[in-house]
């Protein structure tokens, strides 16, 4: 007869091995609580994220422009419902997950807690923070919860576009008017800190990060991945003849890297404390949109339950 | 109360199969059609879906999958590589 092995151990070989974990298999509790937590976190942040953006679709300068933030609008809560649904394979509920973003015990993304000004932040939302989302996500797609790991692969799909019509406004504004140009640089200087502030604290302020490396739930460090963000950004934004607001920011030869400033933990804390400019106009808007729409949720299952009872009569 | 989960399946193009994208809520069958395609059909990504509420869906245990799928483990012979054939007979 075989013995039956360790759960554990089981579990260990499969992550070392890079096979995925499905939702029936045995799994440590801190490893589902982890996951709940992040992934769960990871959908309220794409369900937030529509209110900064929704802010512009009615006052958009073209109708092209219109129907491209609506589809991106779109998309993003089309990606908060493929993470709840990655999340609930773990064995929460969808109602348990909005109850905790509503009350505040759940945490999103703290980018969506500043404000969009002018038209030219739909550009640099776009650009940046889709772009930052873009590098924190495409390893996600190699977690090592299935389910998490396929929503990843199909938000993945979606992202890149989201980026690009961002960097098209920023080009079409850096190339008009010294006015236009003057509003896309303003909104790269609101924008840029906070966007490197999603990345979340310094590696060695980041105590879990050593345990989802080790799950296998994280391939990089905030650190690197911020260090790859402002790589990848910095020609970007030459292109556009637009200036990072970074004294600190020039090329190391030897490193091979970007240095970059000091950035300002103290705000980050204070926006995920809940004091930024927006938390509670954010958490608002869901709480009453969600209340507003109990009776239609009520409505729609009595209509379903009696539309059954007419089928069995 | 909270709408009930749908599990939801699509086919890709004709020719293939239907294959599990994800979950999602809905009050019946109707609804579950039209979320799923709003949801996970953005891009054309489908040509037909099928939704079960996820209550009808009987899963195979994990914790007996050794036990529950081992009697194919010893059947070499129902694969063709089991089987010699000399290197000189060829269309086989
Ligand atoms: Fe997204
Ligand atoms: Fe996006």
């Amino acid at each position: 007869m075989m013995q039956t092995p360790d759960p554990q151990l089981l579990f260990d070989l499969k992550v070392a091995e890079e096979q995925r974990i499905e939702p029936k298999d045995w799994m440590p509790e801190p490893y589902r609580r982890t996951l709940i937590r992040q992934i769960s976190q990871h959908a309220h942040s794409e369900i937030v994220g529509m209110l900064p953006e929704g802010n512009w679709i009615t006052r958009a300068p073209s109708l092209r422009r219109k129907a491209v933030l609506l589809a991106k609008v779109q998309d993003e809560a089309g990606h908060g419902l493929y993470l709840y649904s990655a999340a609930e394979t773990l064995g929460v509920s969808r109602e348990q997950m909005i109850a905790d973003l509503h009350s505040g015990k759940a945490k999103y993304s703290s980018i969506f807690n500043y404000p969009t000004l002018s038209w030219a932040d739909m550009g640099a939302i776009g650009w940046l923070v889709d772009g930052a989302a873009i590098m924190n996500q495409v390893p996600l797609c190699r977690t090592s919860y299935g389910p998490y790991a396929r929503a990843m692969v199909r938000i993945c799909k979606e992202e890149s576009f989201h980026q690009r019509q961002g960097y098209e406004i920023m080009m079409t504004l850096a190339k008009g008017s010294q006015e236009q140009k003057a509003m896309a640089q303003d909104a790269l200087n609101r924008w840029w800190w906070p966007v490197l502030m999603m990345f979340g604290p310094k590696d060695d302020e980041s105590p879990n990060t050593a345990q989802s490396m080790q799950w296998k739930i994280k391939r990089f460090s905030n650190d690197e991945l911020r260090q790859k963000f402002v790589d990848a950004t910095v020609p970007q934004a030459e292109y556009l003849d637009l200036t990072i607001p970074d004294p600190d920011l020039k090329w190391n030869e030897a490193r091979g890297h970007y240095d970059f400033g000091a950035i300002n933990w103290e705000e980050f804390w204070e926006v995920v404390k809940g004091n930024g400019p927006c938390n509670r106009q954010r958490l608002e808007a869901r709480q009453k949109a969600h209340a507003e729409g109990e009776w239609v949720r009520e409505a729609a299952m009595a209509y379903a339950k009696k539309r059954v009872m007419s089928y069995e009569l | 109360m909270e709408w009930p989960l749908w599990e939801v399946f699509i086919r890709s193009k004709q020719g293939l199969d239907h294959k599990h994208v994800g979950s999602l809520h809905a009050v019946d069958a109707q609804m579950a059609m039209e979320n799923a395609r709003d949801v996970y059909t953005r891009r054309r990504e489908g040509v037909s879906i099928w939704v079960v509420e996820s209550k009808y869906i009987h899963a195979s245990n994990p914790d007996e999958q050794e036990s529950f799928f081992d009697p194919a483990d010893d059947k070499a012979y129902r694969h063709p590589t089991f089987y010699e054939v000399p290197d000189s007979i060829t269309h086989i």
